[in-house]
């Protein structure tokens, strides 16, 4: 017989008998998966950011197809998106509302007072040395260990102030820990009026290092009337974001020292050379 | 000790620029009319209050008692009113909690402890009480509790005391000069600590670049069994497991504590002070710091009293010629830059360094260029470049692995660096980041 048919015929032959056995040992060892879970996951972003406490959106799909988790609980989704994926398993959408990060500092390089720092490019790493560089101990080192860790670039280091852009902030929670000065908090997003302050040292002390400190002079809270849209925390202003005041508070109370700013213009850098 | 001292493996020979200020004599500082007293002036635990606002003190009245075993009183550094329990800058750039003191002018001594004249025959807890009611720390810089050090736990044999007169940081004479004009309680301190231990003898370890305190030291040792230690200049050979190694040849292992060897060391400040403490009941309120550095007029060593504000004491020894670049507590190598002359003495400033401008340079941090001279010139035989790269990418399991607990911040590897890495940062904060992780596990 032809050398090249007897080849042909055996690796053929064996060929097709290990596929026989292939198939049957496939369909006797199947692992059963749920495919709604690869339907929930073409639905989440695959930011795979870790904000909702899952190894990743594959993990947060398995974990909302056993129910142990609601879509709600992805913080990047829009309400949309939880609507979708909530449609595709055929349960009822929790409404979530839309949280997102605020650095409670306005102290940028015109605005406090600093020194010279020449170590390592990192916030935890800052505070080690003299405190990092700046006057005021508890504002913002502008060294970006926030920013490292949006993965979402959704903070921005300006002039030595991080400034978070809340149109891309998912409210992933990742800055939150970053921060060695516990600056950063979780807001609702439909909030515009925001304390750009965390110093609760006396509001002379403040003004000798930071020119933009909340100075608890309470005009705000002279503004807002009868509403408690402003909470007086020692010598701190906080917002009160379970009464959040109107966006129109800003203009009205005329705050001296602008730490009290509305979140969108702060964002795009409206307060130049703010102390009046 | 007849024996020749061991040298440690690594080390560096920085540019010593100790003769600034090493032939000029202690002086004391003239009295203040406010001192702010950092409350927390010791390792461990911080001290409790014991006087409010508006009461008056005398001299050595106590402050604030001991919070804990690990913890000292603080006394105050002269009589007067206690303005204010208020804040000051601390040596960390932080506000620090301080007690403010306005001077009375009279400085007049309250009751004070009873002198112990005979100490030879004094009960050695007696002793070791009187030192923690002192309030004496380790006044080398790390202001470690001296009592502590002193009470090894059961079952811990202690067989060497040993005073550590290296003085290798760069700059600072505080302790050369001490040890010149004070020798004798320096002898007395070494011997009363030697009591307290139930020992014999001591040795004190003095850099070889001191000749004349060594044989000053020398000619008065034997009078109190206490030997002399000509140390080879290395730095950090002032650092306590360089000096036990060069000293007895016996090595500290990573994460134990010198008396796991049998050693006690103490500085030649705290011995002093120790003396002070028992044969004159004199409290620790004040200092020998060296004011040094090329911008200061009159550089030299001054003994200031506990809660001096760095301006006042810059003022006090004559001000500066030109403007400074950078101001440091302590030496050049292990000192933390500051950045506000309101920070006060404490019980361990043991130098204020001013650079001036032409002296210092701005870097940036390079990449490592992997040519290994941090890992010859390591003290602790560890390796910064692997560490530094691992804190980098805060991979603090893997800095552990490599051991960085053991990192003594001597700032040798960040002297070499060709590629100007701050190296000694990356350690501290890893070995904070592991700290924490500890305690969070605990």
């Amino acid at each position: 017989m032809n050398i090249a048919l007897i080849a042909i015929i055996a690796v053929g032959g064996l060929g097709a008998i290990l596929g026989v056995i292939i198939g049957i040992i496939a369909k006797a060892f199947a692992v059963e998966v749920d495919e709604r879970i690869e339907g929930v996951e073409d639905r989440l972003p695959g930011a795979n950011c870790g904000g909702c406490g899952y190894a990743g959106c594959s993990d947060f799909a398995k974990g909302v197809v056993a129910e142990k988790a609601v879509p709600g609980e992805c913080p990047v989704c829009s309400a949309d998106d939880v609507r979708s994926i909530a449609e595709y398993l055929g349960i009822v959408a929790e409404e979530k509302e839309k949280m997102v990060a605020v650095v409670r500092c306005s102290g940028d390089c015109a605005n406090t007072v600093r020194s010279l720092y020449n170590g390592v490019r990192d916030c935890r790493s800052a505070v080690l040395v003299a405190g990092g560089a700046k006057g005021c101990d508890y504002g913002c080192l502008g060294f970006g260990s926030c920013a490292d860790a949006c993965p979402f670039g959704a903070i921005e280091i300006r002039d030595g102030l991080a400034v978070v852009h809340a149109d891309l902030c998912v409210g992933c929670e990742n800055c939150v820990a970053a921060c060695p000065k516990d600056l950063i908090i979780m807001t609702p997003a439909a909030v515009d009026v925001h304390v750009y302050c965390n110093s609760p040292e006396k509001g002379a002390a403040k003004r000798q290092v930071c020119k933009t400190a909340c100075i608890a002079c309470r005009k705000c809270v002279k503004a807002s009337g009868e509403e408690d849209y402003m909470l007086v925390d020692g010598f701190l202003i906080r917002t009160n974001y379970e009464n959040p005041p109107p966006p129109d508070l800003v203009e009205a109370s005329a705050c001296p020292t602008s730490a009290l700013r509305l979140g969108t213009k702060h964002a795009a850098g409206a307060y130049e050379g703010a102390s009046k | 000790m007849s024996e020749k001292p061991r040298k440690f493996k690594g080390g560096v020979h920085p540019n010593d620029s100790k003769a600034l200020s090493k032939s000029s004599p202690i002086q004391d500082a003239p009295l203040l009319e406010t001192y702010k007293v950092i409350m927390h002036q010791n390792i461990g635990a911080p001290p409790e209050l014991v006087v409010k606002k508006g009461d008056a003190v005398k001299k050595g009245d106590l402050l604030a008692k001991a919070g804990g075993f690990v913890s000292v009183p603080l006394h105050a550094p002269t009589s007067g009113t206690v303005k204010a329990i208020d804040k000051c800058p601390g040596p960390t750039g932080m506000a620090v909690p301080s007690i403010e003191i306005t001077a009375d002018g009279e400085d007049e001594w309250g009751a004070t402890f009873e002198p112990i004249t005979d100490w030879k025959n004094c009960d050695p807890a007696v002793l070791k009480q009187r030192v923690w009611d002192a309030g004496i720390v380790g006044m080398g810089g790390a202001g470690f509790p001296a009592h502590v050090k002193l009470s090894p736990p059961e079952g811990k044999v202690i067989d060497t005391l040993i005073l550590n007169g290296a003085e290798c940081e760069p700059y600072l004479t505080a302790d050369h000069r001490i040890m010149l004009e004070q020798a004798e309680d320096v002898v007395l301190g070494a011997a009363i600590i030697a009591r307290i231990l139930g020992l014999e003898t001591a040795v004190i370890g003095v850099e070889e670049n001191k000749p004349d305190a060594i044989s000053q030291l020398t000619e008065i040792a034997g009078k109190y069994n206490v030997t002399v230690q000509a140390l080879p200049v290395n730095y950090p050979q002032g650092a306590e497991k360089q000096l036990i190694y060069a000293i007895t040849g016996r090595e500290v292992p990573i994460g134990k504590l010198p008396m796991d060897v049998n050693c006690v060391v103490q500085n030649v400040a705290s011995a002093v002070a120790i003396a002070e403490a028992v044969v004159k009941g004199r409290p620790s309120i004040d200092r020998i710091t060296t004011v040094t550095g090329k911008p200061v007029v009159n550089p030299g060593n001054w003994r200031f009293r506990l809660g001096t504000p760095i301006e006042k004491a810059l003022e006090l020894v004559g001000g500066v010629n030109t403007q400074p670049a950078k101001l440091l507590l302590g030496g050049p190598m292990m000192g933390i830059a500051q950045s506000s002359l309101g920070v006060t003495i404490m019980k361990n400033t043991s130098g204020i360094l001013l650079v001036a401008a032409d002296e210092v340079s701005l870097y940036t941090s390079e990449p490592c260029i992997r040519c290994g001279r941090c890992v010859e010139v390591c003290p602790m035989s560890i390796l910064p470049a692997t560490i530094s790269q691992a804190v980098e990418n805060k991979r603090f399991d893997w800095a552990e692995e490599l051991n960085v607990m053991a990192c003594i911040e001597c700032g040798s590897c960040s002297y070499v660096c060709p590629s100007h890495r701050p190296l000694n940062q990356h350690f501290k904060r890893g070995k904070i980041e592991i700290q924490a992780q500890l305690r969070k596990k605990k």
